[in-house]
């Protein structure tokens, strides 16, 4: 039971590490963009296409300032 | 959308996966044996292309808004991944992926391990250090090969870039029997990050239902776009360094003694983005996370 636990979680990690990677707030804001672009398009029947590459540059900004701050 | 982009960006991403996976190959086979090497690799090589066969026409049963959206973001969300860490690797604070230490500690490793044989292998540590160096790498290629290929309904051209560029890596490892060390890794995982944002950012957008002006021609925004962006965090980053370096400097002449005080134009962890990535990431390099792991 405890090795096929141990299997299931390193195969769990192994995932998570291939999809989400070093940092998950990128994958956490990319998702919750498209969620927004989704709802703002159907719901407010805007065209936001600007919406995702905003985040997205935003999401890669953050990312780099906390894996740098208090770093230099 | 024309074929070429699509052969063109599956085979660069695919080279930077293969490039890692000869590493292993040839040291595997150089150390070891390559009978077992050879059997490890035709293994994995036989394990992806059940995956890309398997996976590849079944995510295309999906509906195209409801692929374009999951495999947008998920594009998306790896491009990132690789464009962050080629940002830090330009800038210093990760060590830069050097192809023939990486080799060395495969060599080391190989060499101390005992041969066994198991199920008709005749050295078992050759044969699961190439299986699992090429299934690993391997699965990114086919990663990308299904969401690129499936996306623009063109996996045929899809697997020719990423063959092509197996091919090429192979071909050239066999010739000159040494990894890779001159290629330009960090520029080609750099290009790679933006061209999977790219595309990630305009797929998931038109999956989560919106029109691009100009449709396709959008991508020759957003790809420049990207770029820049990332170049000017490289810039920003750099910067940052550089005014960090130039506050503390005033402070170092005044603690050391006269004598053996540095001189101005010894090489400085700063004036070397490469040296300072060594030695600046150490601490994080070997801390107990994914941000150690090489990818």
């Amino acid at each position: 039971m405890g090795r096929v636990i141990r299997s299931l979680r390193s195969f769990g990690a192994f995932w998570y590490d291939f999809v989400i990677g070093d940092d998950w707030h990128v994958a956490a804001v990319v998702v919750a963009a498209l969620a927004l672009t989704a709802l703002v398009v159907h719901v407010a029947g805007v065209n936001a296409w600007w919406l995702l590459p905003l985040c997205v540059i935003g999401a890669l900004a953050w990312s780099l300032h906390r894996a740098t701050a208090g770093r230099s | 959308m024309n074929a070429l982009p699509l052969i063109l960006t599956v085979f660069v991403a695919c080279a930077v996966e293969a490039i890692e996976a000869l590493t292993i190959v040839l040291a595997s086979g150089l150390t070891r044996q390559w009978r077992s090497t050879l059997q490890g690799m035709a293994v994995a090589l036989a394990v992806l292309a059940v995956v890309v066969a398997v996976v590849g026409p079944t995510i295309t049963l999906l509906p195209l808004g409801a692929l374009r959206l999951i495999v947008g973001a998920l594009l998306a969300i790896f491009g990132l991944q690789w464009l962050r860490k080629a940002i830090l690797r330009a800038t210093g604070y990760k060590a830069l992926h050097d192809e023939a230490s990486a080799y060395l500690r495969e060599v080391a490793a190989a060499k101390q391990a005992p041969v066994s044989s198991r199920r008709g292998v005749s050295d078992w540590y050759a044969f699961t250090l190439s299986f699992k160096g090429v299934l690993l790498e391997g699965l990114e290629v086919v990663f990308i090969v299904i969401t690129f290929g499936d996306n623009q309904r063109n996996l045929g051209a899809a697997v020719i870039g990423a063959a092509a560029a197996i091919v090429v890596v192979a071909a050239t490892g066999i010739a000159v029997r040494a990894p890779l060390s001159r290629v330009p890794e960090n520029a080609l995982k750099f290009a790679v990050g933006i061209m999977l944002t790219s595309f990630g950012t305009f797929w998931g957008a038109e999956g989560a239902g919106v029109s691009w002006p100009g449709s396709d021609a959008a991508l020759l925004v957003i790809v420049p776009a990207v770029a820049a962006v990332s170049l000017g965090c490289v810039a920003w980053l750099r910067r940052g360094r550089a005014v960090a370096a130039a506050n503390a400097e005033p402070a170092a002449p005044a603690e050391a003694p006269p004598a053996h005080a540095p001189s101005a134009h010894a090489p400085s962890a700063e004036a070397s983005p490469a040296r300072a990535g060594s030695a600046d990431a150490s601490p994080a390099e070997h801390a107990p996370s994914s941000e150690g792991m090489v990818r």
